[in-house]
């Protein structure tokens, strides 16, 4: 098992050199429920993100130079730093810090995870792979978009997506906590992308809500990260396949 | 025929330097600069077509932006998926082009080819003055070469900061993408410069004390003038783009900041060093091309070259003013502007010499008895498309101009009419021209007519019409330009220049051709297929190891053609001795 | 598609292209002597069963015409050149009281600076916006040149003005719009895989419109806070 782990490790590392074809082309089922596909059975961690306040106003963004993704945004387009419904704030990534046994490796998934360019505006905006997933990147919009990953400890890379549907799949080999992805062509566009061993994370989505599954019995730490936000730690003790909740709250003031 | 006294002693000679040296020591690691010279022909004409074909990708996307490139699915995802050319491959094609022609096809063709080929053949000597550098010289660029071609396989892809590699685009690869393409391409030229370096001291050393007796400086061909200033112009222009580079190659591996702003670097030290090189450069690729079409020239019209000695002063003016308008290529970047009226004043004047040597030319021709074969083809083409460089020049070169068609198509134009119109053309002339030499078999006539005119059109067509674009605004080195409003209506004419470029690239596949069938299945040449005056042709096609049977003495300069003192020909040999002729004094130094 | 420069747009344009067709023009006239020049030769000279070239070394007396001629017409294009140059770039060539606009280069937008009330740039009410010169007509404005990353060149064809702006320096350039209406702003100099869409709109509006755009902006960019300009 360690040794196929090591030569999947390997293969992918090496797919990263540029030929990344051959994986499937199934998308993930999104970031909700952990963005790669957790092991059977185990405990769960579920929780609400909300936000307490009034959510600060998201900046407009002045797209008239870039009309085939001003057309997307009827009244305006806003960059949704903060998205707030209800009360509840989406575009968390969630994930567990430490607590995990030592030693221990997990398979990484066959399925990629997505990041969508549309309307000139990157979707999911936080989201996580593993170590070794290959990470898929499209572009649905009719223009030019370059997407630059500013990495401190995996290979950055800069390649760009002229055509709309185009699609190219790159990995990280190291983890990494929140690589900034940019487009340079439409500076307001930013995502960040966190690279982990281990599957277990997911990002909130517009109901706050996220799961995390698959986990055995313990106590863990896991962290909260928002764009403008900042982050949240919390310890969570998860019981023998059961699921521990845990709620996290932002705040205007913080940050 | 047998027109020199050295002839006549030719069988018995030939046995003297009977070669029995391992094939491995004569046609691989061979210290004779014969081989040596068709081992970078081989070379440098693998690189010109591998340029060539980068040169094809960037016209399709040019002229069909976005759209899928006939068998471009070949190509990897991250330079062409589904066949579409990515940007930054675009980028990395404009700059592999540039660089692959510039350094390792016309430069080595012009210097690495001509210089190790002519220079010891016409001057007389049995080699160069330093062989095992020699040899070194040429096994140092095959690996530069290889270095180049690696990186278009390595990750991130080949360099994209065009050949010029300005920082800090070169120097910062996060504004890239590209960071061992880069260093790759660092490497290889540093290499390359190494290779240079060696061949042009010895072309030096050799041109300085082994002319064979009689040969005094004026009565030197000019193409061994002009191999000669080369030369110089090499020893003392490398170093100096050696230096930057590794400054470039220390900025992007071991955190120096030479020339990047954000710790203090300063980009415009690059575009200083990069054109103080740069410039001279220009005229490494130039020169040698004036002097063999000189050669050629005179041959075809059957007349002494016009006004020699101006001819050999503009050669060593151009060589000379050459370092003084590097400034020229930076108009625009924030250089101080009074500097920018100094540069454009000297860079107006070296249009003198330029114009000397056009009005030799043509003086040359005029009154002459002009046999059209296809080196004289070439040649007289050379001298048309020429002009049309240097006088598109003019426009670069005045400010005010050039503030309106810097870095557009304008330039591109301009540069290919010199580059491509003036070199190439040079190349084509003297390849063909000296071909019977190397090989002993001539290029078939016909089919090398036929590659002229195709090449002389659709030349013309692709290059000509891009002064237009660049008088419209058309920036150079855009991926797709249809993006601009301005440039939209010019999509027409882009396409037409993408499809004259398809049959340009076309036509030369029967150079390629010729230059191969004529190996095996050429007219065997003779030793004087052209009745020229030169050293290299009273000696057997292709001449022995050691050149020449016997060492021949000079009596003459190299352009008597049509002399009344020729009475059956219309050419006199440098070696013939005439009755009225005296035996020259033995240079001291000589061989 | 021809030699003709397209319509402009600018106060000193003119000049430009004066210069440029002068050159043309004698460029021309070089190109026609030594084009029909080799054309005649080659007819004329070629060769012919018992045909004799003619043997001469040259006529110094051509030399000197050759070369004096041509220094001297391409002294006349310089010293016509430098005072054009001088005006346009020149170090103290900047009108008195140009409107300060501020250009920032970034991988691949431009970033463009409008002074507030006070009319100065760098003062804190500056309004940003992104690939978007608006200018007054008849008015000269002075770009200042600044460029976050790569070295990228300001262009407006229309206007016949073009500098680079180079990371780590500040470059003043000034130009005059003489007509209203929208052109285009490009980048000239390589800055990377995006080089080809960096690309702006430049609209020139009456004074008193251009005024009013600046201060609908200005109370646009007060009410809601914009996320183009984060630097």
């Amino acid at each position: 098992m360690r040794v196929a782990f090591g030569i999947v490790l390997a293969l992918t590392a090496f797919g990263c050199g540029g030929d990344n074809g051959g994986a499937s082309d199934q998308p993930a089922a999104g970031q909700e429920g952990g963005g790669a596909i957790a092991p059977a059975g185990g405990g769960t961690i579920t929780g609400t993100v909300s936000f307490t306040g009034t959510p600060p106003a998201n900046p407009t963004i002045d797209m008239s130079e870039e009309p085939a993704c001003a057309q997307k945004h009827a009244g305006g387009a806003r960059d949704p730093q903060v998205v707030v419904n209800d009360g509840k704030l989406a575009n968390v990534f969630v994930f567990v810090k430490s607590g995990l046994p030592a030693g221990q490796t997990y398979p990484v998934p066959s399925s990629a995870a997505m990041l969508d360019q549309d309307g000139c505006l990157y979707e999911p905006r936080n989201f996580g792979v593993m170590v070794g997933q290959q990470l898929e990147i499209k572009n649905s919009d009719p223009v030019l978009h370059n997407i630059k990953a500013v990495p401190t400890k995996n290979r950055g890379f800069n390649i760009s997506q002229p055509t709309e549907g185009m699609t190219t799949r790159r990995t990280f080999n190291t983890e990494e906590i929140g690589v900034p992805l940019e487009c340079n062509v439409h500076g307001w566009m930013k995502a960040s992308v966190t690279v982990l061993n281990h599957p277990f994370f997911a990002s909130t989505g517009n109901d706050g809500t996220f799961t995390i599954r698959g986990l055995p019995a313990g106590t863990y730490e896991i962290e909260a990260r928002h764009e403008k936000l900042g982050t949240r730690t919390q310890s969570v003790t998860v019981p023998q396949d059961g699921t521990a909740t845990a709620d996290i709250t932002f705040g205007a003031a913080a940050s | 025929m047998a027109s020199t006294a050295a002839v006549v002693h030719e069988p018995a000679l030939e046995h003297a330097h009977a070669d029995d040296r391992p094939f491995i020591r004569k046609y691989i690691f061979s210290t004779d600069h014969k081989i040596i010279g068709i081992q970078f022909l081989l070379m440098s004409l693998f690189f010109l077509l591998i340029g060539g074909m980068l040169a094809m990708v960037i016209r399709w996307q040019l002229g069909f932006p976005g759209r899928a490139m006939p068998g471009g699915g070949v190509l990897p995802e991250t330079m062409a998926p589904g066949g579409i050319v990515l940007p930054e491959f675009y980028n990395s094609l404009v700059t592999m082009h540039g660089t692959f022609m510039v350094f390792f096809a016309i430069m080595p063709l012009l210097v690495g080819v001509f210089g190790n080929y002519l220079i010891p053949l016409k001057i007389g000597a049995p080699d160069m003055a330093f062989p095992r550098i020699n040899m070194a010289s040429f096994w140092i660029a095959v690996p530069a070469g290889l270095i180049m071609l690696a990186g278009f396989f390595v990750e991130g892809g080949h360099a994209a900061a065009g050949w010029t590699g300005y920082a800090p685009l070169s120097a910062n690869p996060e504004l890239t993408g590209v960071s061992l393409g880069q260093q790759l391409w660092c490497v290889s030229l540093i290499i390359l410069g190494l290779s240079s370096i060696m061949g042009s001291f010895n072309y030096i050393t050799t041109i300085i004390n082994m002319r064979a007796p009689g040969m005094i400086w004026f009565r030197l061909p000019l193409s061994i003038w002009a191999l000669f200033i080369t030369a110089i112009l090499v020893l003392l222009a490398m170093p100096i783009l050696s230096g930057a580079l590794i400054m470039l190659l220390f900025d992007q591996t071991l955190g120096t900041h030479f020339f990047l702003p954000a710790q203090g670097g300063q980009p415009l030290l690059w575009q200083h060093l990069f054109w103080f090189f740069g410039h001279p450069e220009v005229y490494i690729l130039i020169l040698p091309a004036m002097g063999m079409v000189s050669d050629i020239i005179a041959n075809g019209s059957r007349k002494p070259i016009f006004g020699y000695t101006s001819m050999v002063l503009a050669i060593i003016a151009i060589g000379a003013l050459g370092w003084g308008v590097w400034g020229h290529h930076m108009f625009m970047s924030g250089m101080n502007p009074t500097l920018g009226t100094g540069f454009m004043i000297s860079t107006l004047l070296i249009s003198v010499p330029s114009a000397i040597k056009t009005f030799n030319w043509m003086g040359t021709m005029w009154g002459g008895n002009i046999r059209f074969h296809v080196p004289m083809l070439h040649a007289v083409a050379f001298v048309s498309m020429f002009v049309i460089g240097g006088l598109s020049g003019v426009f670069m070169a005045t400010t005010p101009v050039d503030i309106y068609i810097h870095d557009t198509y304008f330039i591109v134009a301009h540069l290919h009419y010199v580059l491509f119109g003036g070199s190439l053309f040079a190349i084509f002339a003297a390849v063909t021209f000296w071909y019977p030499k190397m090989f002993g078999r001539l290029m078939n006539p016909l089919w090398g007519k036929v590659h002229f005119w195709l090449t002389f059109i659709f030349f013309n067509a692709v290059f000509f019409p891009m002064h237009g674009l660049g008088a419209q605004g058309h920036m150079r080195r855009i991926y797709d330009p249809t993006e601009y409003e301005f440039l939209a209506p010019l999509q027409g004419v882009n396409r037409m220049i993408t499809i004259s470029a398809f049959l340009l690239f076309t036509a030369q596949i029967i150079f390629l051709v010729n230059f191969i069938a004529g190996w095996f299945k050429g007219a065997k040449a003779g030793p004087n297929p052209w009745q020229d005056n030169g050293l290299e042709w009273a000696t057997p096609s292709p001449p022995p190891h050691g050149n020449f049977p016997v060492t021949p003495h000079v009596y003459r300069g190299p352009y008597e053609f049509s002399s009344p003192l020729a009475v059956d020909d219309d050419y006199l040999p440098q070696s013939r001795k005439l009755e009225t002729d005296r035996e020259p004094a033995v240079l001291p130094a000589g061989d | 598609m021809s030699w003709l420069l397209p319509p402009h747009a600018s106060s000193y344009a003119a000049d430009i292209d004066w210069l440029y067709y002068l050159i043309l023009i004698i460029t021309g006239i070089a190109f026609l002597v030594v084009q029909i020049g080799l054309v005649w030769f080659i007819i004329k000279y070629r060769a012919r069963p018992n045909g004799k070239a003619l043997y001469t070394h040259g006529f110094a007396k051509a030399e000197w015409i050759w070369t004096s001629v041509t220094a001297v017409v391409v002294v006349v294009i310089g010293l016509l050149s430098a005072g054009v140059w001088d005006r346009i770039k020149g170090r103290d060539s900047i009108p008195p009281g140009a409107i300060p606009i501020g250009i920032h280069g970034k991988q691949f937008e431009w970033h463009i600076s409008y002074p507030g009330a006070d009319g100065q740039l760098g003062t804190g009410d500056d309004l940003s916006i992104r690939n978007q010169l608006h200018l007054p007509l008849n008015k000269p404005v002075v770009a200042t040149l600044t460029s976050e990353d790569a070295i990228h060149s300001f262009f407006i064809p229309a206007f016949r003005i073009k500098q680079d702006a180079v990371p780590g320096m500040t470059i003043r350039v000034w130009f005059q719009p003489t007509d209203t209406g929208t052109f285009e702003l490009a980048c000239a100099e390589l800055c990377g895989l995006g080089h080809y869409r960096m690309r702006a709109v430049v609209t020139v509006h009456a004074e008193a419109e251009y005024q009013r755009w600046l201060d609908e902006r200005g109370r646009a960019a007060a009410a809601s806070p914009t996320a183009l300009l984060q630097r």
